[in-house]
C-alpha cells in the first residue's frame, strides 16, 4: 500500500467539499470493507486518500422523522440493532444486522458502507429493498430500487456522499439468511419478504440485490404457490466459491415458501 | 520433602500467564534490529517449464535482494523423504504446481517488496496438468497389507452378503491461527539462526544443513512460541526456514519471512484428499468374513510425507474391527496441485471415515443395529489386527463404546416441521507413536539436568504448540523427582541446546518422550540419594525399542504401533430440510487415553480435535480451479465459530498401557477420527439419506434429499 | 495525533491511514494484539475502542484520535495481578496455543461488562468473531461463564 493520506473532515459540509476536490479519494466509515482492500492493495484506481466519515455526528443516529425512521449512513450496526425505534418499526433490519459478521464487525459496519460497496451479497440490502428505503445523499434522495445499477455499481455520482437511509413505517418484513456457518459468513442466499405491499428482495442470486418482480406480481394476487414458482425465473444465480446456481435456485424457492407461510 | 504428585492434576499451564497477558512472543512479535522483510515469488501455472525470469529495468533493484536457485550453496532440495521437492524452481526447470516457489525477495520495507514483485515477469511453457486422481500416472508410494485370504469371487457363496461402497474425502487446511513464519539471522562463523513457528526443530535443522551446506553447529534452529500446528508446521517450516536463511545470507542481515493468511492458504500443505473403496463380505448372522479395501490418496505436486501418510491410512483402513481376511491396497499419486502434507490424524481420519460408514451400510443391509454389529466385530484383548499384531493389553474398544452410550442424553427429536434431528455413532482406534520401526530409527533422546540451585532442567526438542508439552513433561519430572512443579524448568527448544527427542507429531510426546523424561528423573533422584557428588550433572535417555515389538517394513506385518488409543463418538445433528444446512448440536466422546496425566489438557485435545473433524465433515470445503485453491482467504475458507461448535462432553476412560508414563497413551490425533463418520450417520438418521463424501455441504445434502 | 492505550496517552506521528494493528505492534511495541488474517475474519487482532470490541486490522489509526484503546496488555491490574477472567482462562484450560487468547479475552471482557450472568448462547454469540482452532471453544465458554456474577 503506497502512502495514502488520511483526511478527517470536521463536518459533513467539509466532507462533501473534500470529497469533491481531492483526487483518488475514498470515503471511509467503519472500514470493514475498505481497510481490507486497502491492505491487500486491490483497489483500482489506487487510492491517494481516505476520507474518514466515522466520527461525523451528522452521519450518526437513529431518529424518527414524520412516519419514517432515519438512520445515519455511518451509524454502526450494533447501535441499529439496539435501537428501540429499529426494533419497533424495522425489526427485519435488526434481524439482518445481527447476521452480519460478529460483534467486531457489527460495531463498525454501516449502512452507508454496505450501500456504497453494493455487494450483491450484502445482508441488509434486501431488507432495504423490502422496506422501499430511500438513500439520502448530500444532494438528493434516491429510491432504493434505483440505487443498484450493476455489479458493485450504484447510481451515485463520483463525488456524491450517502448521508442517511430513510425507512417508511408500518411494514412487516420477514428475513432469512442462508450462510455457510452461523456467524462471519457471506450469504449463499439472503432474502427479505413483505406480504403487503408485495416485496420479495433477494441477495446473492444476481449481480445486484434483486427485487423478484414476477414473484411479487404473483404474491400481489395472493398466489403464493405462483410466487414460489415464479421466483426461479426472476433470479440469475451463478456457481461461485460459496455455492452453486442449482442450490441457490432451490433454496430461494424453499426460503420464500417458508417466509410466506409464516 | 515429598510433594503431592501433580500427575492427574489439572495444574496451571506452564506458559499460561504469558499467553493471557500478551507477553508470549510468537515469531512475528520478535523485534530483530536491522531485519529486512522477505517475500516468495511463486508459480502461476500448475505445470510447465520456466522459460524466462526477467527483472524489469524500470525498478531500482539495488534496493532489493533477489535470491534464485543459483544462490543455493548446498543442494536445491527440501530434505524430507524423496528429495524431489526443490527449494526453488529454476529458470529452464520445471514447476509442478501453482504457488511453487521460484524467487525470493528481501527489502527494508514491505512497500518496496511488493513493488519489486510487480516488476518481475516470469514466462512459462505450460504443459498439460494432471488434476484428477484417475488421470494420475506418477505413484509416490504403494502399500499392500494382507491377512488370510480375500476371495475375489463371492457371488456364489450362500448366506453371504457383500456390500460395496466408495467414499471420498476432501482437502482440509490446518488453519493454525498464527500463519507460518521464520526469521533468519546470520551469525559469526557462517552460522544461521532460525527462529520460527514450528513443531520439529530438528527437521528444520537437517533441511537447513543440506540446502545451505552448514555443519551441525552452524545451523541453529529455535522454536518461538507457536500459535498452533496440527501437523501443518511439521514439515512445511523447513521450506520457510531455508528461504529465510538464503535471503539472510545474501542480504548479510536478518530477514523476516512471515506469511500472510492468503499466502498460507494458497501455498502450504493440506490434508491428503482421496477415495476409499470397500468390499465387505459378511455372513447373514453378521460375522465379518472379509474386508477388501482400496485407497487412493492425492499427494499433490511433490512427495513430502505422502508415503508415511499412506502408511497410516493403510494400517487403519479396516477400522476398530477383527477380521480374518483382509486385503488393503493403498497408493498415493501425484497431481499438479500444491503438495499435501501432515495434518492431525495423518491418513487415519481418511480411511477410518470409510471403515466406520461400512459398518453402518452392512448393518443396514442385514437389518441390524450398527452398535450391535460393532460389538460383534470389535477388536478385543488377544485379537489380531490386519497386520498380524496381537493386542496384548489396554484395548479400550468396548469400554469407550459403553461409556459413550451411557453418557449420552436421551435423543430429542425435532419439533419443527422443516428441521430433522438425527444421531450417529462411531468407534475408532488410533495408533500412538510412530509406525513400526519409526521410533527405533529416531532413537529420540532427552536430557535432564540437576542444577546447583536445586532446580531441574529438561532438555528436549519436543515443542509446545498448545497441546501441553511443557506442562506435562514438567509434571512427569516433578513427580518422579518428588519435588514441586516450580522446581522443574525446560530449556528452550533450541537445537544448539537440546538433543533430538524426535518430532512433535504422531501422538508420541507424552507417551514416548514423557516416558524418557520420567526415566531420567528416576535416575537423577536415585543418584542424588546415593552419590556423594552434588549437582550439577546431566542424565541422558534415549528411546529403546522393546524386543517384543516386531515390525517388517517389507511385508507390512507385525506390531504396527506400540499401542492403540480408542474413542467412541456420538453426534447429534439438525438438518434443515429446506436448505440442507447441517448443524452438529452435540458431541459426546469417550476416549481410552490410558491415563489422563492432565485431565483438562486431555479434554482440550479431544474437544479441539473433534471440532476440527466437525469442520472437515461439514463446512471446510476447498474448491479447485486450474490447480489452485479458490478458498484462499479466511472469508472463503471457513472453520467453525463458537456459534457453530456443538456442545461437547468428554469422558476420559483410563485403561493403562504398561509402557506409557503412568499408563498414558498418545491421544493428540485420535479425536480427529471419530466425528466425521458419526456425523454422516447422524445425517442419515435424520433424513434417510446416505452421503459418501465429505464435506457434507448443504449443496450435497440438499441434492441428496431431493433425489431421494 | 494522540490517543490513550491502556490508560496511557500515546502520541503517533505518521499516516492516519495505517492500520491500528500495525501501529500497536510495530510503533508501540504492543505485540499482544495478533494478526491472524488481515481481513476482519478471525478476531485475533481484537482491541477495545471506547469500550467496543473491534478488529484493529480494520481500523485506520487516525480514527482513534482522542479515543480510549484497550489491548490485552491492559487487562491485568496495575500491579500485574491477573484479572479474574485471565485467571479463569488459565484455570479452565481456555488457552492452548494462546494466539487467539488476547482477542478472545477482550471480546469476553466486553460481554461481562455488559451482561452479569451470560448464558452459554450469549457467550457463543459474543465470541463468534474470534476464531479458535485449538480448543473447540468448550473451555473458553466455561471460563467466561465462570466469571458471571
Amino acid at each position: 500500500m503506497r502512502d495514502v493520506t488520511y483526511l478527517r473532515p470536521t463536518s459533513l459540509k467539509d466532507a462533501v467539499q473534500l470529497y469533491r476536490t481531492t483526487p483518488g479519494c475514498r470515503p471511509l466509515a467503519g472500514g470493514t470493507d475498505l481497510m481490507v482492500m486497502l491492505h491487500a492493495g486491490v483497489l483500482r484506481p489506487e487510492p491517494r486518500a481516505v476520507l474518514d466519515l466515522w466520527s461525523l455526528s451528522e452521519l450518526k443516529g437513529v431518529r424518527v422523522v414524520d412516519s419514517t425512521v432515519e438512520i445515519g449512513a455511518a451509524e454502526s450496526y450494533t447501535t441499529i440493532i439496539r435501537s428501540p425505534d429499529v426494533q419497533r418499526h424495522l425489526a427485519a433490519l435488526a434481524a439482518a444486522a445481527r447476521t452480519i459478521g460478529a460483534a467486531q464487525i457489527q460495531n463498525r459496519g454501516t449502512l452507508g458502507g454496505n450501500l456504497a460497496n453494493a455487494s450483491p451479497a450484502g445482508d441488509t440490502l434486501p431488507v432495504l429493498l423490502a422496506y422501499d428505503a430511500i438513500v439520502v445523499t448530500d444532494r438528493r434522495a434516491i429510491p432504493i430500487d434505483q440505487f443498484f445499477t450493476g455489479y458493485r455499481k450504484t447510481a451515485l455520482e463520483p463525488d456524491e456522499l450517502i448521508t442517511a437511509v430513510r425507512f417508511p413505517f408500518g411494514r412487516q418484513v420477514a428475513f432469512r439468511k442462508v450462510g455457510t456457518r452461523a456467524a462471519q459468513a457471506i450469504s449463499k442466499v439472503v432474502m427479505a419478504v413483505c406480504k403487503s405491499p408485495a416485496r420479495i428482495a433477494i441477495g446473492s442470486v444476481a449481480e445486484v440485490p434483486l427485487r423478484a418482480r414476477r414473484a411479487e406480481a404473483a404474491l400481489e394476487r395472493g398466489d403464493i404457490a405462483g410466487a414460489v414458482s415464479a421466483v426461479a425465473e426472476d433470479i440469475r444465480p451463478i456457481d461461485d466459491v460459496r455455492s452453486t446456481a442449482v442450490y441457490r435456485r432451490v433454496v430461494t424457492q424453499n426460503v420464500l415458501r417458508e417466509l410466506l407461510r409464516a | 520433602m515429598v510433594s503431592p504428585s501433580p500427575i492427574g492434576q489439572s495444574v496451571p499451564r506452564r506458559e499460561g500467564a504469558a499467553k493471557v497477558t500478551g507477553a508470549a512472543r510468537y515469531t512475528d512479535d520478535l523485534v530483530i534490529p536491522q531485519a529486512w522483510y522477505g517475500k516468495t515469488v511463486r508459480s502461476t501455472v500448475a505445470r510447465g517449464r520456466i522459460r524466462s525470469i526477467s527483472l524489469d529495468s524500470g525498478f531500482d533493484w539495488g534496493r532489493v535482494v533477489v535470491v534464485t536457485a543459483d544462490d543455493i550453496p548446498g543442494e536445491n532440495v527440501v530434505h524430507l523423504i524423496r528429495d524431489d521437492q526443490p527449494v526453488l524452481a529454476r529458470e529452464g526447470g520445471e514447476v509442478r504446481h501453482k504457488e511453487e516457489p521460484i524467487l525470493l525477495l528481501a527489502a527494508a520495507d514491505r512497500v518496496t517488496l511488493d513493488e519489486a514483485a510487480r516488476h518481475i515477469r516470469i514466462e512459462y511453457d505450460s504443459a498439460k496438468p494432471v488434476f484428477e486422481l484417475d488421470e494420475a500416472t506418477e505413484v509416490y508410494s504403494t502399500i499392500e497389507i494382507s491377512k488370510g485370504e480375500v476371495l475375489e469371487d463371492l457371488k456364489d457363496l450362500k448366506d453371504v452378503e457383500v456390500v460395496e461402497r466408495s467414499f471420498k474425502v476432501g482437502l482440509q487446511e490446518q488453519l493454525y491461527i498464527e500463519p507460518q513464519g521464520a526469521i533468519a539471522i546470520p551469525e559469526p562463523g557462517g552460522a544461521i539462526r532460525i527462529i520460527g513457528s514450528l513443531q520439529c526443530p530438528y527437521y528444520v535443522h537437517r533441511a537447513l544443513k543440506r540446502a545451505l551446506k552448514l555443519t551441525d553447529a552452524q545451523a541453529i534452529v529455535v522454536q518461538a512460541e507457536t500459535g498452533g500446528g496440527f501437523g501443518g508446521k511439521e514439515e512445511y517450516p523447513s521450506m520457510v526456514a531455508i528461504h529465510a536463511a538464503l535471503l539472510a545470507r545474501k542480504a548479510g542481515r536478518p530477514v523476516r519471512l512471515i506469511y500472510d493468511r492468503h499466502e498460507d492458504l494458497a501455498a502450504t500443505t493440506k490434508r491428503h484428499p482421496g477415495v476409499i473403496r470397500h468390499r465387505t463380505a459378511v455372513k447373514q448372522d453378521g460375522t465379518l468374513l472379509s474386508q477388501d479395501i482400496e485407497i487412493v490418496l492425492d499427494g499433490g505436486g511433490y512427495c513430502t510425507l505422502t508415503p508415511v501418510v499412506l502408511s497410516r491410512a493403510a494400517i487403519h483402513a479396516g477400522g476398530a474391527y477383527s477380521c480374518p481376511n483382509v486385503r488393503i491396497r493403498a497408493r498415493a499419486v501425484a497431481t499438479n496441485t500444491p503438495p499435501n502434507g501432515a495434518f492431525r490424524g495423518f491418513g487415519a481420519p481418511q480411511s477410518l471415515f470409510a471403515a466406520e460408514l461400512m459398518v453402518e451400510h452392512v448393518a443396514e443391509r442385514l437389518g441390524v443395529s450398527s452398535v450391535d454389529l460393532r460389538r460383534k466385530w470389535m477388536l478385543r484383548l488377544g485379537d489380531t489386527t490386519a497386520t498380524g499384531q496381537v493386542l496384548t493389553e489396554s484395548v479400550g474398544s468396548e469400554l469407550v463404546l459403553d461409556a459413550a452410550l451411557k453418557a449420552v442424553s436421551t435423543f430429542q427429536p425435532s419439533n419443527l416441521p422443516t428441521v430433522r434431528r438425527g444421531r450417529g455413532l462411531s468407534l475408532v482406534l488410533h495408533g500412538s507413536g510412530f509406525t513400526g520401526s519409526g521410533e527405533k530409527k529416531l532413537g529420540g533422546t532427552i536430557g535432564l539436568e540437576a542444577l546447583a540451585d536445586g532446580t531441574f532442567r529438561i532438555l528436549t526438542a519436543s515443542t509446545e504448540i498448545g497441546q501441553g508439552t511443557k506442562t506435562i513433561l514438567c509434571q512427569l519430572a516433578a513427580d518422579a523427582l518428588g519435588v514441586e512443579m516450580d522446581k522443574v524448568v525446560l530449556a528452550p527448544q533450541d537445537t544448539s541446546l537440546v538433543p533430538d527427542s524426535g518430532p512433535t507429531v504422531a501422538s508420541r510426546t507424552a507417551m514416548i518422550v514423557g516416558r524418557l523424561v520420567q526415566e531420567a528423573a528416576i535416575e537423577i533422584k536415585d543418584r542424588l540419594k546415593r552419590e556423594k557428588a552434588p549437582p550439577p550433572f546431566r542424565v541422558q535417555k534415549s528411546y529403546i525399542q522393546p524386543d517384543s515389538l516386531r515390525w517388517d517394513e517389507t511385508t507390512y506385518k507385525g506390531d504396527a504401533y506400540p499401542i492403540y488409543a480408542w474413542a467412541c463418538t456420538i453426534a447429534d445433528v439438525e438438518v434443515d430440510m429446506t436448505t440442507g444446512e447441517v448443524r452438529v448440536t452435540d458431541l459426546v466422546t469417550a476416549v481410552d487415553c490410558g491415563k489422563a496425566l492432565h485431565p483438562v489438557m486431555a479434554e482440550g485435545q479431544i474437544e479441539g480435535g473433534s471440532l476440527q473433524a466437525v469442520g472437515w465433515a461439514t463446512i471446510e470445503e476447498i474448491k479447485m480451479k486450474d490447480g489452485g485453491y479458490q478458498n484462499d482467504r479466511l472469508a472463503t475458507y471457513l472453520i467453525p465459530t463458537a456459534l457453530d461448535a456443538p456442545r461437547m462432553r468428554t469422558i476420559l476412560v483410563e485403561n493403562p498401557y504398561s509402557r506409557g508414563p503412568f499408563g498414558a497413551k498418545g491421544i493428540g490425533e485420535l479425536p480427529m477420527d471419530g466425528p466425521a463418520p458419526a456425523i454422516i450417520a447422524a445425517i442419515h438418521d435424520a433424513t434417510g439419506v446416505w452421503l459418501d463424501e465429505i464435506p457434507a455441504t448443504p449443496e450435497k445434502v440438499l441434492a441428496a434429499c431431493i433425489s431421494r | 495525533m494522540h490517543f490513550t492505550l491502556n490508560g496511557r496517552t500515546v502520541t503517533f506521528e505518521g499516516s492516519g491511514a495505517r492500520r491500528l494493528l500495525d501501529v500497536l505492534r510495530e510503533d508501540l511495541g504492543a505485540t499482544g494484539t495478533k494478526e491472524g488474517c488481515g481481513e476482519g475474519e478471525c478476531g485475533a487482532c481484537s482491541v477495545l475502542v471506547d469500550g467496543e470490541v473491534v478488529d484493529s486490522c480494520l481500523v485506520a489509526v487516525g480514527q482513534v484520535e482522542g479515543r480510549d484503546v484497550v489491548s490485552v496488555e491492559g487487562l491485568a491490574l496495575q500491579d500485574g495481578t491477573l484479572s479474574r477472567l485471565q485467571q479463569a482462562f488459565i484455570e479452565y484450560g481456555a488457552a492452548q496455543c494462546g494466539i487467539c487468547t488476547p482477542g478472545m479475552l477482550l471480546a469476553a471482557h466486553v460481554l461481562l461488562e455488559g451482561t452479569r450472568r451470560p448464558t452459554d448462547a450469549q457467550v457463543r454469540e459474543a465470541l463468534a468473531g474470534n476464531l479458535c482452532r485449538c480448543t473447540g471453544y468448550t473451555k473458553i465458554i466455561e471460563a467466561v461463564m465462570s466469571c458471571g456474577t
